[in-house]
C-alpha cells in the first residue's frame, strides 16, 4: 500500500480502476478529518452511580485520512487505538471534537443518521472468533450488509455472497457453513468479505491480524493490500507495534495515552523518527527490564508501565518514562506541530531535529533513571538535540561511579545547546 | 506494499488455494452443521440423557391420558373400596398395601381408593405445575434479564436489586401465608383449580430471578462481542441486534435452565401439597399422598413408597435429561 498513490496515478491500471469504483474523492483528497477528538468513559461508583472520574481513552487528537492511502496507527495496549477506531466509525459517540467524512460532520449522527454512511465506512475486527456470530451461516453473515442496508446486489444476494467469498480466497460453495467450521485465517477473510460487501470507501481495521498465526498474518495483510488496489480502498490500520504497519502504511500515527505524539510519512518516520516514544517503539517491543541494563544494545527499554489514562501525567504524558524529559515537559503540553513537511511531532526535545525548548537544560531525576535503560548510542544521539541529555552524558562520562546529583539550572545552563553536540 | 510482505505471498498463495481446494472436496457433501445440530447429535449419543428423556416423555403421555388409562384399567381415583380395608386397623387387606390384579399398586388405607389411578392423576398436577411455573419463570426471567443486560444503567440496577430481594425471600413461608388468606374462589376458578393457579404463579414468580440472573449475565457478555459491533457498523438498530444477534445465542442457556428448573418446581409443588397448602383433597397429588401416608408408615409402608418413588423417578428423569441437554449445548465443548 506504500508508494501506491504515486504508482497508482501513473502506471497501475488496477488503481485507476479503483479510483473509478470509489466514485469520487480523487486519491490524495481528504476523506476523513478528525479535529480535537475526545472520548472520556465515565467511571461511576456507588448506589447512585455518581460519576467519580473518567477514563480519558482518547484525549484530543487531530488527523486526516486521505483518499486511497493507508494510515497506520500504532501504540501500546490501552493507549486508545480501538477507541479511536470506534469513534471514527461512529460506533462510539465522541465526548468532544468533530469527525468529518467527505466534508460532512458526522460527530453526533444517530443510528438512523449514520445508516446511509455505513456503506462507505466499514470495519474489520480483531478477533476472528468473536466477530462472526456462531449461530449464523457464512451466507447469512456476508449478506447481512445487503439486508441491513436494503441493497439488492446485481445478480441476487446469493450470487454476490459467492462472488465475495471467492474474492477473499474462500470456496464459494461454503456459504451454508458455520463459522466454527473455519480456521482463524479463513474467518478473518469472511470478516473482510463482510466489510467489503457494500463497496466502502474507508475501511478501519482494528488489529486485523494480531490474533492470527504469524504464518497467516502475511496472507491476510496481502489480501487486504490486493483488495485496496482493486477497489481503491482507503485504510486505517491499527496495530500495537510497527511490524505489521511498517510495510503497508503510507503514513503512520503513533499514539501514547490517548494522544497522537507523532504523525508522519512512513519514509520520514523510518529515516528520522522525532518523538522519543516513536524511537522506542521502533527500536524494539518495549520491555521494562532493568536487568538488561548491563547488556545495553540499540534497544530502548522503557521504564515502568504506561500510566493510567484516568489521571494522565501533566504536561507531556510521556515525561514519566522519557529519557529526555526536562522541567518544561512536566508543565507544558507539547503541541502536535509540523516540524518538517509531512512530519508532525508533539515533543519539546525531539530527536533528529532542533530542540524546541533549548532553554531547558536540566534532566528530570526520572529521566536519568529512564536513561539507564537506553543504549549509549541512542543517548549520544539524543544528546545532539537536548542540552540536558548532553550535560548528563558528559557528567556520567566524567565520573562514572559518582551519584548523578541534581544540577542547578545555572550550572548546566548553556546558551548554545548546539555546541554540546560533541560532548559525548 | 513493499517487497518483504509480497515475497511470502508467492509461497503462501498456493497453500491458501490448497486449503480452499481441500475444503471444497467435502463442501458439496457436507452441509454446514449448525451448533444446534451438533448439540442434537451429541445428545443422541448420551444414553443416560436419552433414558431420562424417554421417561419424561412417558410421564407426559401418561399424565395427558390419565383418564383414558384409568378408564381402561376400570379404576377411578375418587372411588372408595371400603370392602378392601381391614375394618379393625383401617389398612388394606392383602399383602403389600393391597396389591392385586385390579389394584396394581394397591389401595389407600381407610377409604380404599386405587393408588395407581391417584398416582396417574397426581402426575397431571405435578407436571402441570412444574411446566407452567417454569414457563412463567422463563418468560419473566428472559424478558427482565435481557432488559437488564441489554439496556443497563438504572434499569439494570433496579432489576438486579429486585432479583436479589426475591432470591433472599422466604418463598415457602410466603406461599403458606398467602394460601391461608386466599379465597376459595377467584377468577371463575374454584377449589383445587385456584390452588393450582396460585401455585403456578407463585412458584414461577419466585423462580424467575434464577433465570433472570443467567440471562442478564449472558446478555452482558454477548453484547460486547465483536459481531454485535459488526452489526452496528452495518447500521443495525437495537431491535435487530436483540432478535437477530443476541437471542439466537441466548436460546441455549435458556433451554438448559428451563429443563433444570422443572424438577425443582415439581419438588416445590410436592412440598407445598405435603404441607397442606397445595391442591385440596379430594384432588390427587403426590405430595399430599406422601403427607397422608405418614400416619401409616408402619402399618402400610407401601402407601408411602409409591408416591415417593413416583417423585423420585420424575425428578431424576428430568435432571438426567437436563444435564444431557446442558452438556450437549455447552459452548465450551463446541468446536
Ligand atoms: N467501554 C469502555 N468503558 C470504559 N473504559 C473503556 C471502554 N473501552 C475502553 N476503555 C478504556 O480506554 C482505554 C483505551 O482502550 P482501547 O481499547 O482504546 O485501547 P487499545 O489501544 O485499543 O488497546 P489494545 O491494544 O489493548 O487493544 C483503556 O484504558 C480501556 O480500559
Ligand atoms: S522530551 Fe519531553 S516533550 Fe518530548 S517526549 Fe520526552 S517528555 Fe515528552
Ligand atoms: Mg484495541
Amino acid at each position: 500500500m506504500s508508494e501506491k498513490s504515486e504508482d497508482a496515478a501513473v502506471t497501475n491500471p488496477a488503481q485507476s480502476e479503483g479510483a473509478v469504483l470509489s466514485k469520487d474523492a480523487a486519491p490524495g483528497e481528504t476523506l476523513l478529518k478528525v479535529t480535537g477528538l475526545q472520548k472520556h468513559f465515565p467511571i461511576r461508583k456507588g448506589l447512585l452511580q455518581r460519576q467519580v472520574g473518567a477514563v480519558r481513552a482518547v484525549d484530543g487528537i487531530d488527523f486526516e485520512v486521505r483518499s486511497g492511502e493507508t494510515l497506520g496507527v500504532v501504540g501500546e495496549s490501552g493507549c486508545g487505538k480501538s477507541t479511536m477506531g470506534r469513534l471514527i466509525t461512529r460506533l462510539l459517540e465522541p465526548t468532544a471534537g468533530t469527525v468529518e467524512f467527505e466534508g460532512k460532520d458526522i460527530t453526533h449522527l444517530g443510528v438512523g443518521g449514520m445508516r446511509p454512511l455505513r456503506r462507505d465506512v466499514q470495519m474489520i475486527f480483531q478477533d476472528p472468533y468473536s466477530s462472526l456470530n456462531p449461530r449464523h451461516t457464512i451466507g447469512t453473515i456476508i449478506s447481512a450488509p445487503f439486508r441491513l442496508q436494503g441493497v439488492e446486489p446485481e445478480g441476487g444476494v446469493k450470487r454476490e455472497v459467492q462472488r465475495l467469498l471467492s474474492v477473499v480466497g474462500l470456496n464459494p460453495e461454503h456459504y451454508n457453513r458455520y463459522p466454527h467450521e473455519f480456521s482463524g485465517g479463513q474467518r478473518q477473510r469472511i470478516g473482510i468479505a463482510r466489510a467489503l460487501a457494500l463497496k466502502p470507501k474507508l475501511v478501519v481495521a482494528d488489529e486485523p491480524v494480531s490474533a492470527l498465526d504469524v504464518s497467516i498474518q502475511a496472507q491476510v495483510v496481502n489480501l487486504m493490500d490486493d483488495l485496496q488496489q482493486e477497489l481503491g480502498l482507503t485504510y486505517v490500520i491499527i496495530a500495537h507495534d510497527l511490524s505489521v504497519v511498517r510495510h503497508v502504511s503510507d503514513r503512520i500515527a503513533v499514539m501514547y495515552l490517548g494522544k497522537i505524539v507523532e504523525l508522519a510519512d512512513r519514509e520520514s518516520l523510518y529515516k528520522a523518527p522525532m518523538h522519543p516514544y516513536t524511537k522506542a517503539l521502533m527500536s524494539a517491543v518495549p520491555i521494562p527490564d532493568p536487568r538488561r541494563r548491563s547488556a545495553k544494545s540499540e534497544r530502548i527499554l522503557l521504564k515502568g508501565d504506561v500510566p493510567s489514562p484516568i489521571s494522565p501525567p501533566s504536561g507531556c504524558r510521556f515525561h514519566t518514562r522519557c529519557w529526555k524529559a526536562t522541567q518544561i515537559c512536566t508543565t507544558v503540553e507539547p503541541q502536535l506541530v509540523e516540524l518538517k513537511p509531512g512530519q508532525r511531532v508533539a515533543c519539546h526535545h525531539p530527536e533528529n531535529f532542533e530542540d524546541q525548548a533549548p532553554q531547558d537544560t536540566v534532566l528530570l531525576t526520572a529521566a536519568k533513571e529512564a536513561a539507564e535503560l537506553v543504549a549509549d548510542e541512542v543517548l549520544a544521539e539524543s544528546a545532539t538535540t537536548s542540552a540536558a541529555v548532553a550535560a548528563e552524558v558528559a557528567e556520567v562520562a566524567a565520573s562514572p561511579t559518582g551519584p548523578a546529583a541534581e544540577e542547578t539550572p545555572d550550572a548546566a545552563a548553556s546558551d548554545e545547546p548546539e555546541t554540546d553536540r560533541d560532548s559525548k | 506494499m513493499t517487497a518483504p510482505l509480497h515475497e511470502p505471498t508467492a509461497e503462501t498463495a498456493p497453500s491458501a488455494a490448497e486449503e480452499a481446494a481441500l475444503a471444497s472436496a467435502d463442501a458439496k457433501a457436507v452441509q454446514g452443521r449448525s451448533l444446534g445440530r451438533i448439540a442434537w447429535e451429541r445428545l443422541k449419543r448420551d444414553k443416560l440423557a436419552l433414558a431420562g428423556g424417554v421417561v419424561v416423555l412417558l410421564l407426559v403421555v401418561v399424565a395427558l391420558f390419565a383418564p383414558l388409562i384409568t378408564g381402561i384399567l376400570g379404576q377411578d381415583p375418587d372411588e372408595y373400596h371400603e370392602n378392601l380395608i381391614d375394618p379393625l386397623f383401617g389398612t388394606p387387606t392383602g399383602s403389600l398395601g393391597g396389591i392385586s390384579g385390579d389394584h396394581l399398586l394397591g389401595v389407600e388405607p381407610v377409604n380404599g381408593r386405587d393408588i395407581l389411578a391417584r398416582i396417574l392423576y397426581g402426575a397431571r398436577i405435578s407436571l402441570l405445575v412444574g411446566f407452567l411455573s417454569a414457563m412463567v419463570a422463563v418468560i419473566l426471567g428472559t424478558v427482565l434479564g435481557i432488559l437488564a443486560g441489554f439496556f443497563g444503567g438504572w434499569l439494570d440496577s433496579a432489576i438486579s436489586r429486585v432479583m436479589d430481594g426475591l432470591l433472599a425471600f422466604p418463598q415457602l413461608l410466603f406461599i403458606i401465608a398467602l394460601v391461608s388468606v386466599m379465597p376459595n374462589e377467584m377468577l371463575g376458578l374454584s377449589g383445587s383449580s385456584v390452588r393450582v393457579f396460585v401455585m403456578i404463579l407463585v412458584i414461577g414468580f419466585f423462580g424467575w430471578p434464577y433465570i433472570g440472573r443467567v440471562v442478564r449475565g449472558q446478555t452482558l457478555s454477548l453484547r460486547e462481542r465483536e459481531y454485535v459491533e459488526a452489526a452496528r457498523s452495518l447500521g443495525a438498530g437495537r431491535v435487530y441486534i436483540l432478535f437477530k444477534e443476541l437471542l439466537p445465542n441466548l436460546v441455549a442457556p435458556i433451554v438448559v435452565y428451563s429443563t433444570m428448573m422443572i424438577p425443582t418446581n415439581i419438588l416445590t409443588e410436592a412440598a407445598l401439597s405435603f404441607l397442606g397448602v397445595g391442591v385440596k383433597p379430594p384432588t390427587a397429588s403426590w405430595g399430599q399422598m406422601l403427607s397422608s401416608a405418614i400416619d401409616y408408615y408402619e402399618s402400610d409402608p407401601m402407601y408411602m413408597v409409591v408416591p415417593g418413588v413416583a417423585i423420585f423417578i420424575t425428578v431424576l428423569a428430568f435432571n438426567l435429561f437436563g444435564d444431557g441437554v446442558r452438556d450437549a449445548l455447552d459452548p465450551k465443548a463446541s468446536r
